[in-house]
């Protein structure tokens, strides 16, 4: 969808759309060619792009693609739609505290531990604000008030240790 | 490390401010229980625990505005819990500098006056320290607000008057306590960022209690207060 949202901006070649990906979305993980002309491909199929001549120049396609109004409706829809509000109830974080806890095993240890891993990583994303750029910002607050959630959850659960044993155990 | 002579080993270890197993009770109310902190020059030092902890308690006794009833404050070579008041409030006034939740500027003086008062206790000549203060205002994104007062800025405008008050005198050690704690987002992120950019150009040392971690995430290393002990990190930190 991301790709079919950039070429709502304009008709554009693959490389310029995988650039443009890489650029905005990629954090480090660049879409492969293959994908985006694959994608590009299901896209004209789908009645979602046109697929215009190919045009001489460097690289593997210089065939210019355009977004259909189809298209931009689905594009229009998806923007609008909100993504499930997942309830995270079954996360690696959670199981780990009861199974340490039904095992008789040190969870305070293990949430000390993660709490640590979660500053750690929350300080290297407030590095990343440092830079200037408010996409990168924006990225970062995302995965900063995420972290965040989760270290209020483990100090609200290392509160409740104890309670909580008896609970598992019992 | 501690030796007989310890406030040596402490300046020779580049430290800039140690606690050394402070206790400090409140009637029978145990606030401090032998917490032990070390900060070295120019380190930014989140202090972080549940309320009640001691972390704001901590805080005070490294400032020099508690003093612990038993367990050592070293400031630059200097035993600080041992000092009397008056040297530990000369210490106050010309080493150290604050940050407070709630700002606590003086309402009668103007913006450019709160900044300028820690050079003027200093005993810096009043234009050079109104001078001095009003170069603040542009990196405070306050430009035009020097002659306001408190009555007239916002929450986040007054705590940015509050920090550059704790930093004018490039304070060897600022000591900030919930600095961000009644501010929405934003203005808790420009502070921060102005907070630790500043504190870095000029080589302050900074110790900041937070129970926020995303303002915590500003410093270089967590410590972890609870029922007024230090807790280490675990070794993922190291």
């Amino acid at each position: 969808m991301a790709l079919l949202g950039l070429l709502d901006r304009e008709p554009s070649h693959g490389y310029d759309l995988k650039h443009d990906y890489d650029a905005y979305f990629a954090r480090g993980r660049p879409l492969p060619f293959g994908q985006v002309y694959a994608t590009l491909a299901r896209l004209a199929r789908d009645g979602k792009a046109i697929v215009g001549e190919a045009e001489p120049g460097a690289g593997p396609d210089r065939k210019r693609y355009t977004i259909t109004e189809t298209g931009k409706s689905e594009v229009e829809a998806w923007l609008a739609e909100p993504i499930p509000a997942e309830p995270y109830l079954q996360t690696d974080l959670f199981v780990k505290v009861v199974l340490s806890l039904m095992l008789g095993r040190r969870a305070e240890e293990y949430l000390d531990a993660q709490r640590a891993a979660h500053l750690r990583r929350m300080r290297e994303l407030t590095e990343l604000k440092q830079r200037d750029s408010l996409v990168d910002t924006l990225l970062a607050d995302h995965g900063l008030f995420h972290l965040e959630a989760d270290l209020r959850w483990i100090d609200l659960t290392e509160a409740r240790l104890a309670a909580l044993a008896e609970e598992v155990a019992s | 490390m501690t030796g007989a002579n310890g406030s040596s080993l402490v300046q020779a270890g580049g430290v800039a401010i140690e606690g050394r197993n402070l206790v400090l009770s409140f009637g029978e109310t145990p606030a401090l229980q032998g917490a032990d902190l070390c900060v070295k020059r120019g380190e930014i030092v989140a202090v972080m625990g549940p309320s009640g902890s001691g972390k704001s308690t901590l805080l005070y006794c490294l400032a020099g505005i508690l003093v612990p009833d038993s367990g050592e404050v070293y400031f630059d070579g200097q035993r600080l819990d041992a000092m009397r008041e008056a040297e530990r409030s000369r210490l106050r006034r010309d080493r150290f500098g604050f940050v407070f939740q709630f700002g606590q500027l003086v309402p009668e003086l103007t913006a450019e006056e709160n900044v300028a008062l820690p050079l003027l206790l200093r005993g810096t000549h009043r234009e050079e320290a109104l001078r001095e203060a009003r170069s603040w205002f542009e990196q405070l994104e306050l430009e035009g607000m020097e002659r306001h007062r408190t009555g007239e800025m916002s929450g986040g405008q007054s705590q940015r008057v509050a920090l550059a008050r704790g930093l004018v005198a490039h304070p060897d050690v600022l000591f900030a306590d919930e600095p961000t704690g009644s501010l929405d987002s934003m203005n808790g992120e420009l502070v921060m960022g102005l907070l630790t950019r500043v504190a870095r150009q000029q080589g302050s040392t900074v110790i900041l209690v937070t129970h926020e971690p995303r303002v915590a995430a500003y410093a270089d290393r967590e410590v972890i207060v609870r029922d007024g002990r230090v807790s280490s990190m675990a070794p993922v930190m190291q």
